[in-house]
């Protein structure tokens, strides 16, 4: 049989064949390292690299591909986007459904004189954005936000968020991970100051691409976390201090970059919304299904566009972990059970330390999939009910 | 055919992005033109640099301005070049 692989939220499986084929491409006739050395082969992978760049502005509606930097995934984006801004003193606002790609690098700078605050979520995973607004403070630097949660799908209200950085004066940044190349992101009528995003999961790159926008002039307020060659101003023994380079130092994963851009115009060519709209089908059609087993929790908002295909649920009295191997085992269905690496959402959600099933729907997956899917979870449901 | 021919110009650009950000713009507008590595003499750059002929300087300016960084324009018959 067949696995069914509903892991997307970890990362897509399986990748469009443009994808591989672009790999395999860059492998077998270029091979060249990009911004350096200037013969043929290193300009074309330079243009690779720069094209995905213009996908990827293009996609984001970025004014200019030279405002996107690469680095290797989502979590060094926001790495840079808290170490390399914050200084002690400044006091930051987040939410409570955040991933520890944030949660961490800012517990660090916690310890480090820089101050969090904490917006509570609802069980649900929702934000009232007017919720932010009392915690604004004269040092506020900076809100950080999720686009939507890993764990319980919930769509944040960034848009109305980024309305109060805004008016605020204040910086925001949006952790894109689970929604780039899944839901429409744009970073001038999101006010979106600096936008994390990675390559491995809805823009179908391999593992190791990411990247992060920076609203022009930012680049001037962020140190870089890594330091090296870039190619440019070779003659200098200083960091270049101009963008992209200031960010990319060393050779850059060109063999993924070029695997990412084939993913984008992949999503491009197919329709974000038409994409958006097929897993948001797939989704829905699994949350009713197991709606109806008694017994069975499923987690995050109700209204379908208020999330994205990640669905977390509980079968009382079973341990996901158990109840993952079960999917493995007997439905070849791939799940992750367990707290999705975001403690602080599952604390919101009422499920730590236990943690949820996780099922995470993906453009390649198929009707009959979410009917199998929905068989196992009722053969489970069926089972702790005898 | 020498890179350092007399008659020709350089553009010089902060870094290979931009310097492929300006092919894109002078394809689009049909201006000939050579992407080659910084010569020494004008620079110890490791990354590339666009040269043309001087005839299209006006054009090339008026195409990338505003639209892509310059670093520095070298042209035909400059010291630099020759020293």
């Amino acid at each position: 049989m067949d696995c069914i692989y509903l892991d997307n939220a970890a990362t897509s499986w399986p990748k469009p064949r443009e994808v591989i084929t672009a790999m395999k491409d860059y492998q077998e006739n270029l091979g060249a390292s990009p911004g350096r050395s200037g013969h043929r082969l290193a300009i074309e992978a330079g243009r690779t690299v720069l094209d995905a760049r213009i996908a990827l502005a293009e996609l984001f509606n970025a004014p200019s591909p030279l405002d996107i930097i690469f680095t290797k995934n989502a979590t060094e984006a926001l790495n840079i986007s808290t170490l390399g801004l914050l200084r002690a003193g400044d006091h930051v606002i987040t939410s409570s459904m955040e991933h520890n790609s944030i949660m961490r690098p800012l517990r660090f700078l916690e310890t480090r004189g820089v101050e969090v605050t904490v917006a509570r979520c609802s069980p649900e995973g929702e934000l009232d954005p007017e919720d932010i607004r009392p915690l604004i403070k004269n040092n506020t630097r900076a809100i950080y936000l999720t686009h939507a949660s890993n764990v319980s799908g919930t769509i944040m209200p960034v848009e109305r968020a980024g309305a109060i950085a805004r008016e605020h004066g204040i910086l925001f940044c949006v952790d894109a991970a689970q929604t780039a190349g899944a839901i429409p992101i744009d970073v001038e009528r999101m006010n979106i100051d600096l936008l994390a995003f990675t390559g491995h999961k809805s823009l179908f790159g391999p593992s190791g691409t990411g990247g992060l926008y920076l609203r022009k002039g930012l680049d001037r307020e962020i140190d870089p976390l890594i330091m090296g060659g870039t190619g440019s101003r070779s003659e200098f023994e200083d960091q270049p201090d101009f963008m992209p380079d200031k960010f990319e130092s060393g050779t850059p994963n060109t063999i993924g970059i070029a695997g990412l851009l084939a993913g984008v115009r992949f999503v491009m060519g197919s329709g974000i919304e038409a994409i958006e709209e097929r897993e948001r089908g797939l989704a829905f059609s699994f949350i009713q299904g197991i709606s109806s087993f008694e017994g069975v929790t499923v987690y995050g908002p109700a209204a379908a566009v208020k999330r994205i295909p990640v669905v977390s649920f509980n079968i009382n009295g079973m341990s996901p972990s158990d109840a993952a191997l079960f999917f493995d085992e007997k439905y070849n269905i791939m799940t992750r059970p367990g707290l999705h690496c975001a403690p602080s959402a599952h604390r919101t959600m009422g499920t730590f330390p236990i943690g949820t099933n996780r099922m995470s729907f993906g453009f390649f997956n198929s009707d009959a999939d979410v009917r199998t899917a929905i068989e196992a979870v009722g053969e489970l449901h069926d089972y702790k009910n005898q | 055919m020498s890179l350092m021919a007399r008659d020709y110009s350089f553009l010089l650009f902060k870094s290979v992005s931009h310097a492929l950000s300006a092919e894109i713009i002078l394809k689009r507008h049909e201006i000939p033109f050579k992407l080659i590595p910084v010569p020494k003499q004008i620079s110890s750059d490791c990354g590339v640099c666009i040269r043309f002929s001087p005839v299209d300087n006006e054009r090339i300016t008026g195409a990338l301005s505003c639209a892509v960084d310059i670093d520095r324009v070298v042209s035909a018959g400059c010291d630099t070049i020759f020293s």
